[in-house]
């Protein structure tokens, strides 16, 4: 196939994909968060909770509405711009897609309804539970996207019949994808802990400019003490455990990934260093003996493969999957540090004082952003040459009767109308941010009575 | 086996038509019905919190043809290049406008999103109808099930009439759904301007099968192959005249639900003139992809069938449900905003 047509296919799938996700990111952990604040409203009876949900259900919203309207061409573009691998593998990844709108569409796009519009229209109990609905259909469906992904990444469940299309005989074995376990875990995680700093950094936001104090402590405390619990989960075990994953099923992108170019015994971790593939070596590396093979292995002397022992056509584009990947590590680890200096500062009591550390959790808030970003172009670009591991190649599964020039407009339309879509988007939810919660400087004391009407959206 | 999924997308896509149809036909009369902001702050209140679930079903529509029939997903799709680019850039034109309008107080901003959402549910119709024109009419098929459907091969004369139906249609359902949904002069607004668009409608409803004749002659092949299939066709006349009845006595709910079951019988008369065929090739017959070489194996069907079929059931009620928990009549007092 015509490599302009492949390049211009993936780099419209790439740019719809990336910025479709930022959104996802998240809502997915939001609305886990919110379904939290609205436990401890309903069983603590206490209004502070409730106002803050309302707040984060608005930028929910927002992120929601926004993460449909992108999710919209996702699913179409497997048929236009990849019709051969839809064609052949649409009996199995055309399942948990057709499984997605069944069950977390629905609920999330319903209760989405019912949470913003409902509360004075159900009962507290079927308010309350209907952010646990949302919550669960996002990660429901994040779940189930990561199936669909972990089935390119390591198909299971099929077979090849003569003409080259490929079968399901178990769904539940897709589903059940020893890859995506993991793979999900570490997805969900990196956008709980993108929830948590969002809340953590405009709690800071807001008590930096001394305003709606009440709910910038909430928000800080909430997002500082979940945020320390799922940067660490991030890392281990569902960081440890995905990339054992890559070792056992993608050695590949393991090597590539790991900037490892030839095979050792007992080889070291890159912290840093820039790859020269032409001279196959690292420059200016800072490296940690041994600790890649204990860490892939368990076993600080085991061998690990090298780039250079797989023939070159099947390896992945090399710098930008071992940048990503080394983005992610760095940005996941400071992560760690940030939350875990915050709760120390909590504990002693100063963190509402600490202006230079709440300082750095506002400018902390894209930085999650990046990470998740950046694990998902390693996982993509890494399964590279391949659109089903092993199975078929990226470059056979274009759309035959597409061509070059055709994807190369509907990119640039693509380009601008999500520009457009960008700005717009920044624009409201800074706007939401300063408008910020419903006042609760009164409540500290009397208590804000039950709005009556509706949210005013 | 293929042919339950036949039928149940063809029931998806209904669903779809009949109710994201409202919220479409409410944004095509729009800019004509409601002139001033409390009008149309009703307008988009009556579709409000609940269009986003509408459109759900097209997504769900799309996810089920691509498991039970990977074939025609892949080669439509990809033949329907540019015109479903276009369709998702006017999906997210409207996603948008209805999301955003009411997020700051000023006229300029929403004059800007009102003008967005009307070209863009307008459009919207008149492609879902020039995209099923072209399936009923039958696609270049080739040898190898691909086509380039480019606007010059789609848009002839044949889909353009059923586009145009589609719209007036959709307009007439949009209008009847504010009849229902609100009251004073929205209400009776809605009312004129849904007896205006009776003769669109009628003429249209004749001239699309005329058209569907003119590009394929044995589109009507089918209904005599399942005789009791007939019935859709009658259902249709039957319900054209009681939404028209319905429509200029006035009777508000029965003339909304008489014209959503008159598009529910519309596409049944489509999918039953298009049946056993899912895409009708007019270079050779022996290229279309049909219900059975185009289809996914038996068991992806059946386990298709259990984790899909079934929690739309589920969906289905559930729907149900929440439009009647949201229902009520809007009076413009209302404190609640789009």
């Amino acid at each position: 196939m015509d490599s302009a047509i492949v390049g211009a296919a993936r780099a419209q799938f790439s740019l719809t994909l990336m910025f479709h996700y930022l959104f996802p990111i998240l809502t997915m952990g939001l609305g886990t968060l919110i379904a939290f604040l609205k436990t401890l409203e309903y069983f603590k009876k206490d209004e502070r909770y409730g106002i803050a949900a309302r707040f984060w259900t608005h930028i929910f919203a927002i992120n929601f509405a926004f993460g449909v309207v992108t999710g919209i061409p996702m699913e179409f573009q497997f048929g236009t711009n990849w019709a051969t691998f839809s064609g052949r593998a649409g009996d199995i990844v055309g399942q948990p897609l057709a499984m997605e709108s069944a069950y977390a569409f629905f609920l999330e796009s319903i209760f989405l309804g019912v949470l913003l519009f409902g509360e004075h229209r159900v009962r507290p109990v079927v308010h309350w539970l209907s952010s646990i609905l949302v919550a669960a259909g996002s990660l429901f469906s994040g779940y189930i996207i990561v199936v669909t992904n972990a089935w390119m990444q390591h198909p299971v469940g099929y077979k090849l019949v003569p003409g080259g299309e490929i079968r399901l005989t178990s769904l539940m074995a897709v589903l059940l994808n020893p890859f995506a376990g993991w793979q999900a875990a570490h997805t969900i995680m990196g956008s709980l802990v993108t929830a948590a700093m969002v809340m953590a950094g405009i709690g800071a936001f807001y008590t930096l400019s001394d305003r709606h104090r009440q709910f910038a402590r909430l928000s800080l405390r909430v997002g500082i003490i979940l945020g320390l619990l799922f940067s660490l989960l991030q890392v281990y075990p569902t960081g440890d455990a995905n990339s054992a994953n890559v070792t056992v099923y993608q050695p590949i992108k393991l090597a590539t990934m790991e900037g490892l170019f030839h095979t050792e015994k007992g080889a070291s971790l890159a912290i840093i260093g820039m790859p020269d593939e032409d001279h196959e070596r690292l420059l200016d590396p800072v490296i940690v003996p041994r600790l890649l093979s204990f860490l892939a292995y368990g076993n600080a002397d085991a061998q690990v493969k090298g780039l250079s022992a797989y023939p070159s056509d099947l390896r992945p584009p090399m710098a930008i999957t071992y940048y990503m990947y080394h983005i992610m590590i760095g940005l996941g680890s400071l992560f760690i540090a940030l939350m875990g200096f915050g709760l120390l500062l909590l504990l002693r009591g100063s963190l509402f004082r600490t202006r230079w550390f709440l300082w750095a959790l506002m400018l902390a808030i894209p930085f999650p952003y990046i990470a998740n970003e950046a694990g998902w172009v390693v996982s993509e670009v890494g399964r590279q040459p391949w659109i089903i591991y092993g199975l078929m190649r990226t470059a056979a599964g274009v759309s035959p009767n597409v061509s070059a020039g055709e994807i190369v407009f509907t990119l640039l339309g693509f380009t601008g109308l999500y520009c457009v879509l960008g700005l717009l988007f920044v624009f409201l939810v800074g706007r939401r941010i300063a408008i910020g919660p419903e006042d609760d400087e009164e409540l500290e004391e009397h208590p804000i009575p039950p709005q009556t009407g509706e949210a005013d959206w | 086996m293929s042919s339950v999924w036949f039928f149940l997308l063809g029931l998806m896509l209904a669903l779809y038509a009949i109710l994201d149809g409202w919220d479409l036909g409410v944004g095509v009369i729009y800019l004509f019905l409601a002139r001033t902001n409390s009008q149309r702050r009703l307008c988009l209140n009556a579709i409000g919190p609940l269009w986003n679930g509408n459109e759900v079903w097209l997504l769900f529509s799309g996810g089920a043809l691509f498991m039970a029939f990977p074939r025609v997903y892949a080669v439509s799709f990809s033949g329907f290049y540019l015109p479903l680019m276009l369709v998702l850039w006017l999906l997210i034109g409207r996603g948008v406008s209805l999301e955003l309008r009411g997020e700051i107080d000023n006229a300029l901003w929403r004059s800007f999103w009102d003008i967005c959402f009307a070209a863009a549910s307008t459009l919207l119709a008149l492609l879902f109808g020039v995209a099923l024109g072209n399936v009923i009419g039958g696609l270049p098929l080739q040898a190898n099930g691909a086509f380039q459907g480019t606007f010059s091969l789609l848009l002839n004369i044949h889909s353009v009439v059923v586009g145009l139906f589609a719209v007036a249609l959709l307009a007439l359902h949009g209008a009847n759904f504010l009849c229902w949904r609100t009251e004073g002069t929205l209400h009776d607004r809605s009312r004129e301007i849904s007896r205006r668009l009776l003769i669109p409608v009628c003429v249209l409803a004749a001239g699309a099968p005329l058209a569907a004749h003119y590009s394929r002659p044995g589109f009507m092949d089918s209904f005599a192959r399942y005789p009791v299939a007939d019935l859709a066709p009658l259902l249709v006349l039957i319900l054209l005249t009681s939404t028209v009845y319905f429509s200029i006595r006035g009777r508000d709910s029965a003339a909304f639900f008489s014209g959503g079951t008159l598009i529910l019988t519309l596409l049944a008369s489509a999918a039953t003139s298009v049946y056993p065929y899912l895409l009708y090739s007019n270079i050779n017959p022996a290229y279309s992809l049909t219900v059975t070489n185009a289809s996914a194996p038996y068991n992806g069907l059946v386990s298709g069938l259990i984790a899909v079929g079934i929690p739309m059931l589920a969906v289905i009620v559930y729907q149900v449900v929440i439009h009647r928990l949201f229902f009520q009549k809007l009076t413009g007092r209302e404190k609640d905003g789009y």
